[in-house]
């Protein structure tokens, strides 16, 4: 099967390309890119009008709920809307019931993702760190690598003891694995319901402080650094986590992070709503916090944007505030949200985008690298910066709608992804 | 002239004009209470639900007596025995309620928005009994009622808030009710048990119960929750009677007499001496019984508005 993308705008950091041309696909395959491909035989044909072709995106941090949840999100409605989101692949995270902490939850995952959309996303699992994420015993990660799990994390809870973290990268390491981890200390946190500060003492809330994250961070790097393997903090969402992090760096080591789009977008001044959309964990903090995690996007210090999708039912959410699940749906918001916060106040370029939507999660993983040049497999995220659009909850194809976002004008979209010989359109 | 709200969830942003409202009303109110037959026809044939998701003695009943002798009808709704037990929603449990045809519901509940979530879940008047540790909004209107019953006005005076602010409603309610009408209201307590940036609040806060004494003309004194302590916010209740307790001996250093609130229940000898909360100074039972009026008169402004 031929398919010809026309006038398309490349855009392919690591080879630093950044042109308009016609691509010409033949059976998955890039078989040509030049200015100008005329169409012969049979062809499928697509017309981009300067829409930007980049390498893939991957969204390291999704709950896709199944097993144990489906009536959050199942494979299927969760790999529906990572497609509309701009997504070719996704990292799911092993908070499911059973969790993943054993080899045949991993292979479940994994046919059950295949036969979606005739596997046009790709799902790379990310197994537990310890059995049944309770963070006393390492799980059988030999087992579960070789099943086809990418990373270990207890995600939603944090790895407390910090033995059992030592062990878990120490083993991990062994394997070419890292090691992600929910920074939080459990018991500065305990109880808390939002950030810690003026809004919080406002509303009453149970507060989580700052610290809570960013001792975790400061301990865990020190673990990793001392026995030398590769640590990533989840979602951080305060300045000091962003500082933390650009010295550990500075210093190289192993350490790298991500950020969610709400952590850059909102502040806790929208909890005053009592919304329970605006209920995450990390909670939303403060403008000081979402400027620091700007600069930190801006300098490189955080690494990667993912959406930590965290599905819950409308009749999860719709109760009263201490009693709401943590957590809003992301992946159908991420790619809009980042153009639209980041990109059009210049604070990344879009270079800098497909970086940290990209080619940074696929290179902290350790996954094959997916470039745009003659001879490699087609896995293109097409993008729309121009684009205005409302966000509307219902049309989400996620089966949860659970977001802050409804109503809100976004710039710039997915237009369609190709993946595994497949195209898919976003509308 | 009606409330700009249908509801009463909490005092943060309602005016002084709905504020002086409430608290003219319940002046009138507060006669009726004197006369020997202490019942209006106002609200009859309204129906008010007390939902009480959490054990409440003194509110709940001054709830109620204010209900009755409105002339409502009075159904009393609490989690024992309730479906609430069985698994239910909030939600639920209110538009089943609410499909029982009532007007009112008076709530208490544990979560911060309890109220104000119900008021979008409902088409009754909702009014917030306390939500966690929120808001309560008819203590701190009574607590300016009593105020003003003694010194005549709020603005100007020096309001100070003694304890476990962290964990009151009251404390928030006083805070945003005090400064609307005028008054300076400041907070004393252990640094443990004062959240974060409530400096930003227009709040001056004490550590030490000797120099708020001396600035105060009017302490409210918060009942100190035992059952915290399990989280450290207090070396022991001896210390915190020692340190920030108020007796008779350091009121007696004031220059003036200072008057002593309290929303109970007390704890004597604790966050304050039986002397003390028995004492000439103390209106804490002219609280209770301003209570009765002052949710009389939300009740009927609230009752008879839109």
């Amino acid at each position: 099967m031929k398919i010809l993308v026309k006038n398309a705008r490349i855009i392919e950091p690591s080879e630093n390309i950044d042109q308009v041309a016609d691509i010409l696909i033949v059976d998955g395959i890039i078989e040509k890119i030049a200015p100008k491909i005329a169409a012969s035989g049979n062809v499928q044909e697509y017309v981009l009008d300067g829409k930007i072709v980049a390498p893939g995106f991957i969204d390291m941090h999704v709950h896709l709920r199944e097993p144990g949840y489906e009536h959050k999100e199942t494979i299927e409605t969760g790999l529906d809307a990572a497609a509309a989101g701009g997504f070719t692949a996704v990292c799911c995270m092993p908070n499911t019931n059973p969790p993943i902490d054993d080899a045949s939850v991993v292979k479940f995952i994994r046919e059950k993702s295949e036969k979606t959309l005739n596997g046009l996303v790709d799902v790379y699992p990310v197994a537990a760190a310890t059995k049944h994420r309770e963070g006393k015993e390492l799980s059988p990660m030999i087992e579960l690598v070789e099943a086809g799990a990418v990373a270990f994390s207890d995600d939603g809870s944090p790895i407390e003891n910090p033995e059992i973290m030592r062990r878990a990268l120490e083993y991990s390491n062994m394997l070419g694995k890292i090691i992600i981890q929910h920074p939080e200390d459990r018991s500065l946190a305990r109880g808390g319901m939002m950030n810690e500060g003026l809004v919080s003492t406002s509303l009453g809330l149970p507060p989580i402080p700052s610290i809570a994250e960013e001792i975790m961070i400061d301990r865990d790097i020190q673990i990793a650094k001392y026995v030398g393997a590769s640590y990533h903090a989840a979602h951080i969402s305060t300045a000091g986590s962003v500082e933390i992090i650009r010295q550990a760096k500075k210093k190289n080591l192993p350490v790298t992070c991500e950020v969610t789009p709400h952590h850059f977008t909102l502040t806790d001044e929208a909890v005053r709503t009592f919304d329970t959309n605006t209920k995450m964990n990390p909670p939303l903090r403060t403008k000081a916090d979402v400027d620091a995690i700007k600069e930190g996007l801006r300098d490189g210090t955080i690494d990667v944007i993912a959406s930590d999708h965290a599905p819950h039912s409308f009749d999860e959410k719709e109760v009263e505030f201490l009693e709401a699940p943590f957590g809003i749906v992301g992946l159908e918001t991420a790619v809009g949200l980042a153009i639209t916060e980041l990109v059009i106040p210049k604070i990344l370029s879009i270079n800098q985008l497909i970086e940290k939507f990209s080619i940074n999660p696929r290179k902290i993983l350790s996954l094959p690298s997916v470039k745009i040049k003659v001879g490699e497999k087609t896995n293109f995220t097409i993008l729309d910066i121009q684009k205005q659009w409302k966000v509307d909850a219902q049309k989400f194809k996620s089966k949860s709608k659970n977001t802050p976002f409804d109503g809100r004008t976004l710039i710039g979209k997915c237009f369609a992804i190709i993946n595994n010989g497949r195209v898919h359109f976003s509308d | 002239m009606p409330l700009q709200s249908r509801h009463l969830l909490g005092l943060e942003g309602v005016s002084r004009d709905d504020i002086q409202l409430v608290l003219d009303t319940a002046t009138n109110f507060r006669e009726v209470l004197e006369r020997p037959i202490k019942k209006v026809p106002t609200l009859q044939g309204k129906t008010i639900v007390n939902l009480f998701f959490e054990s409440s003695t003194r509110t709940r009943i001054s709830f109620e007596l204010a209900e009755r002798r409105l002339s409502a009808d009075v159904v009393n709704f609490s989690v024992a025995g309730s479906s609430v037990a069985k698994g239910e929603t909030l939600k639920d449990t209110a538009r089943n309620i609410e499909a029982m045809k009532i007007d009112m519901v008076v709530v208490r509940h544990s979560s911060p928005g309890a109220a104000l979530f119900l008021s979008r879940v409902m088409n009754a008047n909702i009014i917030n009994a306390g939500d966690g540790t929120h808001e309560h909004p008819t203590q701190a209107l009574l607590d300016m009622y009593t105020i003003r019953e003694k010194f005549g006005k709020l603005e100007g005076l020096n309001v100070c808030i003694v304890g476990d602010i962290s964990h009151s409603r009251v404390a928030l309610s006083n805070i945003y009710g005090m400064q609307t009408m005028g008054a300076n209201v400041s907070v004393c307590g252990p640094t443990t048990l004062i959240p974060k940036d409530i400096k930003k609040l227009g709040v001056k806060v004490y550590h030490n119960i000797d120099d708020a004494i001396r600035d105060a003309d009017i302490l409210n004194v918060l009942r100190i929750q035992l059952e915290r302590q399990d989280r450290s916010f207090l070396p022991s209740t001896r210390e915190y009677h020692n340190y920030f307790g108020i007796t008779k001996e350091r009121l007696s250093k004031s220059k003036k007499p200072i008057t002593i609130m309290h929303p109970g229940p007390i704890n004597r000898d604790v966050e304050i001496s039986a002397d003390v909360a028995d004492g000439e100074q103390s209106v804490i039972l002219q609280q209770v019984l301003n209570g009765v009026a002052v949710r009389m008169a939300v009740l009927y402004l609230l009752g008879t508005g839109n």
